[in-house]
């Protein structure tokens, strides 16, 4: 981690149907989060691997964050458990690799979901400010 | 590897640039491995910068586009096909929003929005980099589509798409078509009666054999995407069967005792448990609001077609789209809100139209004689506290048009506006101009100085410091105080929760892009039309109901849709078969196969929807999906950093 940040650096993975419309409306309604915090998309949320969240870790970002379809997942209605199995799977991972779990969440957002999604940001910046030591300097 | 890639980065007028510095990004870009062309443009979406793009392309044999620009919700389709003109596949094309996740997001940090902006960028650039020209694949799509709301916006689009083929289901919640309009009596600026429309339309949906209605009915549950939309509808008994005795149920109607306050003249007058709210309403068949009844018997003994054993109805549909036109509410003041329900002389602008159309010979109000009426102009709209910021732009006109209706009918009242300024736009004006020669006296205020409502002795006082006479300060004696109220979003949102459509500032559903998507939401194949997506007058309701029609059947019409060639992909050497991949997808696209030499697993291409649940579960990381391989995402996560 780099000295000097003002805000964690975030990779949220979100999808193009749910999550996506959410945080471009949160952009909308000029509803303001740490600017570090950038996103990559992907269809839906249970087809994320736990080798790019390792990766995003390794290679710098302070934390990631999942942003599933929940409930509202088009591909079916068993998404929020895989989603979950893949959170828990890495979560095993990170610890093997010295690496605190908190730096994964997740947490489902519907398309609407934008006073969520900044509340999301904003809590998860302020956790990661205050464990990871390298962002106090 | 790409080595010619083009990237275009949208001033978006100010919208991007005036918190993103454009040419810092484009600096910034220009140096990536693989960027050969880098510009700034002021609109990226402008025909002229699209033919640009395709000579661009054409003349510097381009391999891949990247455009920093807005959402891709908004144009990802519209630089895909830019692509396609200059003969470049359209997978080739990467889109990097910077409007909605950097420069409106962080307007409020313009350094840090533009560095977010370049790290977007790049990303976008490193995808393209490994870009592959891919085919869409075809789905069919189910040619009907279903429209939820039955009032004038919901009846014109169920009209148009039955004109255009498609089958469709119309839904209305109510017993009674029509919504808002039919509430209303005379309009302006025609000589109709709302419910005269709303009969004609009717006439015209009974004629259609592919409009099916269903009054009564709400959509409970809901899956399935664009093309193949699954809806559960619940249909209310009516309690009264088809073809019933006119005669019979006007008695049945006329001996019920249970009155309770009709919803349908906004409480001012009282209805019975059995009704129709006026006469030659359709569907023609009355309704028994069993809430309401106390099953005495009374209109059974009358009318044996009433027959208290019908049950609710569960169907299922199958459409390709969904039309949402599911209207309005009138805003309801608050308490003591310019004396509402303080005093019985202050009711709202709905109440004073049904009172003007329930009322002949005479005006009175519980019993008292109306002379005075002082109108109130943007209670619940323009709101300096409150949450409705908005201006409901229907109740200038509508209001100047009750009160020239009540002078028509009435000569003797006296008609005085406490407005914020009159918004009677376009052709309404003439209205404007009418009442002023009917003698109406217009005071005005500003926002920070409302006019006040006071109640002594008995009497109703309404005080302006009026701004068209130097601030002056006039009292009215009001016999009748009307609230001007404006419209907001339907109090119940059930239906918006339940197919998760976004709401936008003012919590009125929300269009993709006022002007360039203005009936589409982000919910591929569902669009809005009418009051439902912010305040309109019957014309605008219609206009908007007709484009959102034409946006539905533009994608059930062909029956059948393109689809994201995003499948998954199973690379056989690497799989040693332990059926984990198979066990985890949800449309059983995955199988074992033999060759011979070992058990692999194979992918159904056909039936892969690219979920990509198959990915995380397989133990040697041999399955990657199309636009998502682990090269493509970790080159993205590099570029991030």
């Amino acid at each position: 981690m780099s000295a000097n940040k003002k805000t964690a650096k975030i990779l949220v993975f979100s999808t193009e149907k749910i999550s996506d419309p959410a945080i471009d409306m949160a952009g909308l309604l000029k509803m303001h989060y740490p600017p570090t915090a950038y996103t990559i998309s992907v269809p839906c949320s249970s087809g994320i691997k736990p080798r790019w969240i390792m990766y995003a870790l390794e290679k710098g970002f302070d934390g990631v964050f999942i942003a599933a379809d929940g409930s509202d997942c088009t591909y079916g209605e068993s998404c929020t458990e895989k989603t979950g199995h893949i959170v828990d799977q890495t979560h095993e991972l990170m610890k093997q690799k010295g690496l605190d779990p908190a730096r994964l969440r997740m947490a489902a957002l519907c398309s609407v979901c934008s006073e969520s999604f900044v509340k999301q940001m904003k809590t998860f910046n302020e956790y990661l400010y205050s464990n990871l030591t390298g962002l106090q300097q | 590897m790409k080595t010619k890639i083009g990237v275009y980065i949208c001033h978006c007028g100010g919208n991007i640039s005036d918190y993103v510095d454009v040419e810092k990004v484009k600096q910034a870009i220009e140096k990536e491995e693989g960027v050969s062309l880098s510009k700034t443009t002021i609109f990226a979406c402008a025909d002229s910068n699209q033919k640009e793009m395709v000579e661009d392309i054409k003349n510097n044999n381009l391999e891949g586009v990247v455009v920093a620009s807005c959402s891709p919700k908004l144009h990802q389709i519209t630089f895909r096909a830019v692509t396609e003109r200059a003969g470049l596949n359209k997978y080739n094309y990467v889109h990097a929003n910077i409007r909605e996740q950097a420069s409106w997001a962080h307007s409020d940090k313009k350094t840090e929005a533009t560095e977010k902006a370049i790290q977007i960028v790049k990303a976008a650039v490193a995808k393209a980099r490994l870009a592959t020209s891919l085919n869409p694949i075809k789905i069919e799509s189910k040619k009907s589509v279903a429209v939820i709301g039955a009032g004038v916006a919901g009846l014109k689009s169920a009209l148009e798409l039955a004109n255009m083929g498609v089958n469709v289901h119309l839904i209305e919640r109510d017993f009674f078509i029509g919504g808002r309009v039919a509430q209303w009596d005379n309009l302006c600026t025609s000589n109709d009666k709302g419910k005269d429309i709303i009969s004609r339309l009717y006439k015209e949906i009974s004629s259609k054999k592919n409009i099916q209605l269903y009054t009564g009915a709400e959509v409970i549950s809901y899956s399935g995407s664009i093309g193949d939309f699954h809806l559960k509808l619940k249909i209310q008994p009516r309690f009264i069967h088809n073809n019933s005795n006119t005669e019979k149920l006007q008695k049945a109607i006329d001996a019920c005792p249970v009155e309770v306050p009709d919803a349908f003249n906004f409480n001012i007058t009282k209805r019975k448990a059995i009704y129709k709210n006026f006469p030659g309403e359709f569907p023609e068949l009355p309704v028994i609001d069993i809430v309401s009844c106390t099953k005495c018997g009374v209109c059974e003994k009358i009318c044996d077609q009433i027959d208290f054993s019908q049950k609710e109805e569960i169907i299922d549909i199958n459409i390709g789209s969904v039309l949402m036109a599911t209207g309005f509410d009138p805003y309801m003041p608050a308490e003591a809100e310019f004396g509402y329900q303080q005093s019985d002389n202050v009711i709202t602008l709905p109440q004073f139209q049904r009172l003007i159309a329930n009322s002949n010979n005479k005006l009175s109000y519980l019993n008292k004689e109306i002379k005075n009426i002082a109108f109130i102009y943007c209670v619940g709209s323009r709101q300096v506290e409150g949450e409705n910021k908005y201006c409901s732009r229907y109740c200038c006109t509508t209001t100047i048009h009750a009160a020239i209706e009540a002078k028509k009918k009435f000569p003797e009242i006296n008609n005085f506006h406490f407005t914020r300024g009159i918004r009677t736009y376009g052709k309404q004006e003439i209205l404007y101009r009418e009442s002023l020669l009917n003698g109406d006296v217009y005071l005005q205020s500003y926002e920070d100085d409302p006019a006040q409502v006071l109640i002594e002795n008995g009497k109703t006082i309404v005080r302006i410091n009026d701004i068209l006479t130097k601030k002056k300060e006039v009292d009215i004696d009001a016999d009748l105080v009307v609230l001007v109220t404006g419209m907001t979003p339907r109090e119940d949102n059930s239906i918006g929760s339940l197919f998760k459509l976004p709401k936008g500032r003012d919590k009125f559903f929300n269009e993709i892009h006022m002007k360039l998507r203005p009936v589409e939401t982000v919910i591929d194949g569902i669009t809005i039309a009418g009051a439902c997506q912010g305040p309109k007058n019957v014309m605008e309701s219609i206009n908007s109901g007709l484009s959102a029609a034409v946006k539905s059947y533009s994608y059930v019409s062909k029956g059948e849709l393109e689809l994201e060639p995003i499948i998954a992909v199973i690379n056989k050497d690497a799989c040693i078969w332990c059926g984990k991949c198979a066990a985890v997808c949800p449309f059983g696209a995955i199988k074992m196969e033999n060759d011979g030499k070992k058990d692999f697993a194979i992918m159904n291409n056909s039936v892969c929807k690219g979920c990509g649940m198959c990915l995380p579960v397989c133990p040697t990381d041999a399955i990657e999906l199309i636009a998502y391989s682990n090269k493509e995402i970790e080159s993205m996560i590099d570029a991030l950093l």
